[in-house]
């Protein structure tokens, strides 16, 4: 979350898209119920009608995996809306310095740069490559050298936009972003969105209206999103889409707006932090290419994306690009330098390098995520694999597919307070038989399993990170049972017994193990396992020397002087030692009390608890919003939040010194054009990889691969769908005619480990059904309760019917489209379990085309009485 | 002393459950054995497990016209209480905070409650009862009097997320509850504060946007007549009966002791 919890209560309207917040994160209501009490609105957009619907002021029906088509509307409306307004109207309704100043809409874009709509390619931006067979992973590629600046290094402004002067399209600069924004979108009008989308347009004209009057200079929407947008292979692109919206309604770093990403389990913001991902390291620092030979290089290829970049002709005039501020203040090097000291400490040496060469380096094209590790599994290439709180088994897109993969694996470690799937693939159900009680041939499969008893929540000591960036410790409550463990004594315990397999060898296998930095045991009940307290100071970091905290992250040092596990979460210590993430002040002593509860816990970066909240003032350092003031500079001083940077406002500052707000983006302004991206910087509307459509009916391509691979234009031309003969099916319309959709309730948890074992929740939701429209149970003869089959390409689910208004029949491009929903929570072992009963067996294992996430949220399906 | 309520605004409930789950967690009722029977709504009924549930009701069907509406189900702690008023050996009583509270160990079982109840509350079957009988004693909502005799608000309202459920001096509540329904009237004119007036007084009150009705709550509940002519007419009499049923219950003990005792013999 660019904001918190507790601040959706200051929203004036709130948007859940992608989220069914009032059922899988039920706490989030308490503050959107108050929002609700102040007269704030709240909007449902989701294909079937949910309990955070029943909740809402406006519930706006959508197809799945139409986010890009709906937004895309959103953003013409509000872009149509900015122009045929006059320049007088325009500044009253939407904040106009904040989208000239603080965002790049009025940057020049380079000539050569040429949109889906007019570069040759239907459906591309200039520059596609589709990848020849046998393709590596993804369906294609983009040479980017076109998507720049004009100028790159010192972008120029488009001078009638900055100065409100324009009326008319065509006063604007053609390649000024915010016009190439409106020819991206300018034909996602009412009638197309409900074409596409199956929103019918009075609803979705409310939505656009209701939602674009938080553009006011001090108003402020909100978006709360989840799974439901980032499951896609377009994922990341309907973010992006959601943050465009946002930037031109002048909604990120004010109290009560943002983008907020709800986490979907309570530390899952914690693990992103310190590097869960395999593209990163801790601190969202790179992760190392094999193309870096030597910390040098490594640095120098940072250094090359992060170089400041500052536009000409804005009131702002200095770029911080915080990760490489200047040559004398390399923060990356310094960053990176303490983590390699914290790893490996006094073996880390100006000499070497400070072990660089310990780390595991990437290869350029090779995905290490999660869908690219079960094909590597698939190939016979990963031969083991540990299992920490996971479920893979239930949780894994085609989940058949990759618990079949696992039979390849010589031994698995799974790690759970109870037996799971994945702990038991080796005994599941035979997805082959005609008989649905069989299960696999056992004997057949050699992998060798262990299964450790982990301790649960309350057992334990340490930090979580919520989704507000909020560390908070969590003490010991009670023992853990039997025999089971934390998963850090786990670890600690680990790590000794290869230091003792290892001991006399050395070499670049043994070297990184022989030689890492692991003290962490104390005393008392931390004599003989690793003690958590110590393994946080040590991520907060510390002065190698004497072992003294450093302040935060600005005392880190490229010396090897400094360590520091994860630069973001350094400053949660007190250099006297106090771990913050202990602090339980209730009071809220933010300016207004506007809740941020800064004494309350810790968060990063430095207890910011509202990120990006210099674009929530002016140029002389007054909040937008006098109600709800995130900051104020009050006789040469910052009020209230941490400031994002401490420099004096813009007004304030001398020439050549005045910072632009976004201090993390090398341009210092916000990213409405943002070139980051695989598949382009704006979001184009794709179909999902399976889509009941034949025809893209916003890109106009055709769908000449049903079962294939995907076709460019019509899908993301950069989605991630494998290389792998076999080991992902397609399905097309005439054989699955219905949208199928996975997703969470409130009353079990994640691949269900710990909720199907609990008696008073299995009473709740005691097995899978799978819900559909009236329509469709009217066609099929299925009643409420009945047992049903649901079917795709890659296997099938049996469930209980749930026939439900809250599924209706939509019209997309003139032809009816039926959703089916089935939740991915349950298995086939513990209680509440039944053979074929996983929702992900359904899911197809391909992958956004940023982040490889699996498009679980849109499939094909059919369905019929079991 | 001030009497108690529960406040439960259906506009804030998003029907998480937590209040069903907490209530067994505190009161360490077991889960049941459920299937699913084409609705989120478990399990099927109150019983003698399960003293509160949530009520799923689905109204309308086209996006612009439908609603999905949530309502606890869980006794109504009634002023004007027929559980009470049949009640026939006073194991149901009004506390004095209000509140409908019961002596598990005087529940004869007889099962009266369970007719009476307007709101089809109380259900047999609970154990742990008297020495008499030990089976089918009555079960319901007791108002976690554990909790909040000790200060502690009832589980239910504790766990509520969101805020669907207070708990305070009914007097407070009834104010809150007003002011509440006074503010949805301008957009839900139906809306409505169940349990002001109802059975001269509930407490547990509910903040509805629509009429009682649709969130299947009844009009203007009554005591059935048959109670009040238990409570009034019946009763005295039954009470000479009584003691004729506790001398046959007597005998029946001895004889069944007796033949208890002759079948462990045999074995």
């Amino acid at each position: 979350m660019t904001n918190h919890w507790i601040d959706i209560r200051n929203s004036d309207c709130i948007m859940v898209i992608g989220s069914n917040a009032a059922e899988n994160h039920p706490i989030s209501f308490k503050w959107v119920t108050k929002a609700k009490e102040r007269g704030a609105k709240l909007i449902s957009v989701d294909p079937r009608f949910t309990r955070t619907s029943s909740k809402a002021d406006i519930y706006a029906p959508m197809r799945s995996g139409c986010d890009i088509t709906f937004i895309g509307g959103m953003i013409r409306w509000i872009l149509n809306d900015m122009q045929t307004s006059s320049p007088a109207d325009r500044a009253k309704k939407y904040n106009i310095t904040y989208v000239t100043q603080y965002t790049n809409a009025a940057l020049i874009i380079n000539d050569g740069f040429k949109g889906w709509k007019e570069s040759g390619a239907a459906g591309m931006f200039i520059g596609y490559k589709q990848n020849t067979e046998p393709a590596p992973g993804k369906i294609g590629s983009y040479d980017k050298s076109t998507w720049k600046y004009a100028n790159t290094t010192n972008p120029n402004v488009d001078a009638a936009l900055v100065n409100n002067t324009w009326t008319d399209w065509s006063d604007l600069n053609p390649k000024c972003v915010l016009r190439l924004l409106w020819e991206n979108y300018k034909d996602f009008t009412l009638d197309k969105v409900e074409e596409v989308t199956g929103c019918p347009k009075d609803i979705f004209l409310n939505v656009c209206q209701t939602y674009a009057a938080t553009g006011a200079p001090g108003k402020a929407g909100t978006i709360m999103y989840a799974m439901g947008t980032t499951q896609h292979t377009y994922g990341t692109q309907n973010i992006r889409g959601y943050a465009i919206m946002q930037l031109l309604l002048g909604n990120i770093g004010v109290a009560g707006g943002g983008i907020n990403a709800l986490r979907g389990t309570s530390n899952v913001q914690g693990s992103t932090d310190m590097c869960l991902l395999s593209h990163i390291l801790p601190g969202y620092l790179s992760m190392v290419n094999h193309t870096d030979q030597t910390l040098t290089d490594y640095i120098n290829r940072a250094k090359g994306a992060k170089l400041p970049v500052t536009p000409s002709g804005l009131g702002g005039d200095k770029s911080a690009s915080w990760w490489w501020l200047s040559d004398e203040a390399q923060n990356y090097k310094k960053y990176m330098v303490s983590l390699l000291k914290a790893w490996w400490m006094d073996n880390a040496t100006a000499g070497n390098d400070f072990a660089f060469d310990y780390l595991p380096k990437v290869t350029s094209g090779h995905d290490y995520t999660h869908i690219g590790t079960f094909e590597s599994m698939a190939k016979g290439i990963v031969k083991g694999m540990m299992v920490w709180g996971q479920n893979p088994a239930v949780g894994g897109p085609d989940s058949q597919g990759e618990r079949h993969a696992m039979d390849n694996l010589d031994w698995l470690l799974v790690s759970d307070m109870f037996e799971t799937e994945t702990a038991a693939f080796w005994k599941r159900p035979d997805p082959e038989s005609t008989d649905s009680t069989r299960t696999v041939d056992s004997s057949k499969i050699k992998t060798e399993v262990f299964l450790l008893p982990a301790a649960c929540s309350y057992e334990k000591q340490g930090s979580i990170s919520n989704s507000g960036r909020w560390a908070q410790w969590r003490y010991k409550a009670v023992k853990p049972v039997g025999e089971a463990k934390s998963d850090l004594a786990i670890i600690d315990v680990l790590v000794l017994k290869l230091k003792e397999k290892y001991a006399g060898e050395t070499g670049p296998k043994a070297d990184p193990i022989n030689k890492l930095f692991w003290d962490y045991r104390t005393t008392g009940e931390y004599a003989d396992e690793a003690d958590p307290n110590e393994v946080a100071m040590e991520i907060h970091g510390y002065n190698v020397a004497d072992k003294s905290p450093v302040k935060n992250f600005v005392s880190l040092k490229t010396d090897g002087s400094t360590c520091s596990g994860n630069w973001l979460y350094s400053g949660m210590f007190t250099e006297d030692g106090r771990n913050r993430a202990k602090d339980r002040d209730p009071v809220d002593a933010s300016l207004n009390q506007i809740g941020l509860y800064s004494n309350w816990s810790w968060c990063w970066p430095i207890n910011r608890r509202i990120i990006y909240n210099r674009a929530s003032v002016d140029f002389d350092g007054q909040p937008w919003d006098s109600e709800h003031p995130v900051i104020q500079r009050s006789n040469g001083s910052w009020l209230g939040d941490i400031p994002d940077g401490g420099w004096p406002a813009i007004n304030e500052a001398a020439p050549g010194a005045k910072y632009l707000p976004f201090i993390m983006q090398t341009e210092g302004v916000a990213h409405i054009w943002g070139p980051g991206r695989a598949e382009g910087p704006f979001p184009v509307a794709y179909e999902p990889w399976e889509s009941p459509l034949h025809t893209n009916l916003v890109t106009g391509v055709t769908n000449g691969d049903l079962t294939g691979k995907g076709t460019p234009g019509f899908n993301n031309p950069c989605c991630y769908v494998g290389d792998l003969e076999g080991w992902n099916k397609k399905g097309g319309p005439d054989e699955f005619p219905y949208v199928g959709m996975t997703y969470r309730l409130t009353e079990m948890w994640q691949a269900g480990q710990m909720t199907r074992n609990h008696p008073w929740l299995n009473e709740l939701q005691p097995e899978v059904f799978a819900e559909l429209g009236p329509e469709l149970a009217a066609e099929k003869r299925i009643k409420s309760g009945d047992k049903v089959k649901v079917s795709t390409a890659r296997g099938y689910v049996l469930a209980v019917a749930i026939v439900t208004p809250r599924f209706h029949r939509m019209t997309i491009g003139g032809k009816g489209v039926d959703h089916i929903g089935v939740p991915w929570h349950y298995g086939f072992v513990g209680r509440s379990s039944a053979f074929h009963s996983s929702g992900n067996i359904l899911t197809p294992h391909v992958g956004d085309a940023n982040t490889t996430i699996p498009e679980y949220k849109t499939f094909l399906c059919n369905i019929g009485k079991a | 002393m001030a009497e108690k309520a529960i406040l439960y605004d259906a506009t804030k409930c998003t029907a998480c459950r937590g209040c069903q789950v907490a209530c067994k967690q505190w009161n360490d009722l077991p889960g049941e054995l459920t299937t699913n029977r084409g609705t989120y709504e478990n399990p099927p009924d109150l019983s003698a497990n399960t003293w509160l549930k949530m009520r799923f009701t689905e109204i309308g069907d086209t996006p612009d016209n439908f609603r999905w509406l949530f309502a606890r189900r869980a006794c109504m702690h009634c002023t004007d209480a027929a559980c009470v008023e049949v009640c026939p050996t006073n194991a149901l009583y009004h506390h004095e905070l209000g509140f409908v509270a019961y002596k598990r160990e005087l529940c004869s079982g007889c099962g009266y409650c369970v007719e009476a109840c307007p709101f089809d509350v109380p259900r047999s079957g609970g154990g742990g009862g008297g020495a008499v009988h030990g089976v089918r004693t009555m079960s319901k909502c007791i108002f976690c009097e554990d909790r909040i005799t000790n200060g502690e608000e009832p589980a239910c309202v504790k766990t509520c997320p969101t805020g669907a459920l207070t708990y305070g001096d009914r007097s407070d509540l009834l104010a809150e509850g007003q002011a509440r329904v006074a503010s949805l009237k301008s957009t839900y004119p139906n809306a409505y504060l169940y349990g002001e007036k109802e059975l001269n007084g509930l407490h547990v009150l509910y903040v509805l946007d629509d009429t009682p009705d649709v969130y299947g709550l009844p009009v203007n509940p009554q005591i059935p007549v048959a109670a009040t002519v238990w409570q009034d007419v019946l009763q005295p009499i039954g009470w000479g009966l009584a003691g004729l049923a506790a001398l046959g219950l007597g005998l029946n003990y001895v004889v069944a002791r007796r033949k208890i005792k002759i079948n462990s013999e045999e074995e």
